[in-house]
C-alpha cells in the first residue's frame, strides 16, 4: 500500500531549515497596509470591506467589554482564510494541518474565555454548567456532563480545523493520483474522475473558508457566555 | 562612487561581482533590500488605479513556483 499520501502533511525543511515559518508569514504580504488616502487601490477597498464585514458580524452580539476582543479575533480569522486558500494551491504547504499549530492556537484562546468568565463573574460562569430546569435527579450527571463538555473545547476546535483540512487535501491528493493512473486505461473513467475532483476542489475552498469562520464563531460564543 | 548607486537593474553582468561588494550586506541592509523590492512591485502593479487580478495573480504564482522548488527534491522521486 502506497502510504506516501501523507508525505504532503510533513513540515517542509529546506537543508535543515524549518519553511513553516515562512508559509505562515507569506500571507502577510498579500494583506497591504492601508495607507492615509482617502480613494487608495481596488486591493485595499476590497480587504477594507472584508475586514469591516467580518468585524461587524463578531461584534454585534457582543456588549461593549467584549469588543476588545474585536481586533484578535478579525485577524484571526483573516490568518485561518488565507491560510486556508492558500493551501488549495498546488505544491503549497498548508499550516494548519498540522495539530501542533491549531491546537497552540484554539487552546490559550479557549483558555482566555473560560479566565475571563471565571474572574469576573464566577457564579454566572460556573451556573452554565447547570442548564435551566433540569430535573432534580439528573443535576449531579449533568454537571459532570456539562464539565466534560468545557473541558474538551479546545480539544474540539484544533482537531475539528486539522481534521477537515487534512480530509480534503488527502482526498484531493488520492482522487488526482486516480485521475492520472486511469487516464490512459480507461479514458472515460478517467473524464468522470476528472469531475469528481472539479466538485472536490470547489468543496475544499468552500470548507476551508468555512473551517476559519467556524473556529471563530465558536470562540466569539465561548466568548459571549463568559464576559 | 557611481557602480554603488545605481540600482540592480541597470548593473551589466560583468559589473556584478564589483556592484555586489559594494552594497550592504547586513541583516539590516539585506531587509532594506527586501523592503524596497516589495514596495517596487507594489506600488507598480498592486497600488494602481485599475489594477485587479494579476497583481496578485503574480505574487501566488510566484509562492507556487517557491514552494515547487522546496519541494523538488522529494517530489522527484
Amino acid at each position: 500500500m502506497n502510504l506516501s499520501f501523507f508525505d504532503q502533511f510533513a513540515s517542509p525543511h529546506l537543508l535543515g531549515i524549518p519553511l513553516i515559518l515562512i508559509s505562515m508569514l507569506f500571507p502577510a504580504l498579500l494583506i497591504p497596509t492601508p495607507n492615509n488616502r482617502w480613494i487608495t487601490n481596488r486591493l485595499s477597498t476590497l480587504q477594507s470591506w472584508l475586514f469591516n464585514f467580518i468585524t461587524k458580524q463578531l461584534m454585534i452580539p457582543l456588549d461593549k467589554k467584549g469588543h476588545k476582543w474585536a481586533l484578535i479575533l478579525t485577524s484571526l480569522t483573516i490568518m485561518l482564510l488565507t491560510i486556508n486558500l492558500l493551501g488549495l494551491l498546488p505544491y503549497t504547504f498548508t499550516p494548519t494541518t498540522q495539530l501542533s499549530m491549531n491546537m497552540a492556537l484554539a487552546f490559550p484562546l479557549w483558555l482566555a474565555t473560560l479566565l475571563t468568565g471565571l474572574r469576573y463573574q464566577p457564579s454566572a460562569s460556573l451556573g452554565h454548567l447547570l442548564p435551566e430546569g433540569t430535573p432534580a435527579i439528573l443535576i449531579p450527571v449533568l454537571i459532570l456532563i456539562e464539565t466534560t463538555s468545557l473541558l474538551i473545547r479546545p480539544l474540539a476546535l484544533g482537531v475539528r480545523l486539522t481534521a477537515n483540512l487534512t480530509a480534503g487535501h488527502l482526498l484531493i491528493q488520492l482522487i488526482s493520483t486516480a485521475v492520472t493512473a486511469l487516464l490512459p486505461i480507461m479514458p472515460t473513467i478517467s473524464i468522470l474522475t476528472t469531475i469528481i475532483l472539479l466538485l472536490l476542489t470547489i468543496l475544499e475552498i468552500a470548507v476551508a473558508m468555512i473551517q476559519a469562520y467556524v473556529f471563530v464563531l465558536l470562540l466569539s460564543l465561548y466568548l459571549q457566555e463568559n464576559i | 562612487g557611481s557602480l554603488s548607486q545605481r540600482r540592480l537593474m541597470d548593473v551589466r553582468l560583468g559589473e556584478l561581482p564589483a556592484w555586489l561588494a559594494t552594497c550592504n550586506l547586513s541583516p539590516q541592509g539585506l531587509l532594506g533590500g527586501v523592503q524596497r523590492a516589495w514596495s517596487s512591485y507594489y506600488e507598480k502593479y498592486i497600488n494602481v488605479r485599475r489594477g485587479g487580478a494579476p497583481g496578485l495573480s503574480m505574487l501566488l504564482a510566484g509562492y507556487c513556483l517557491l514552494s515547487y522548488g522546496w519541494n523538488y527534491q522529494h517530489i522527484s522521486k
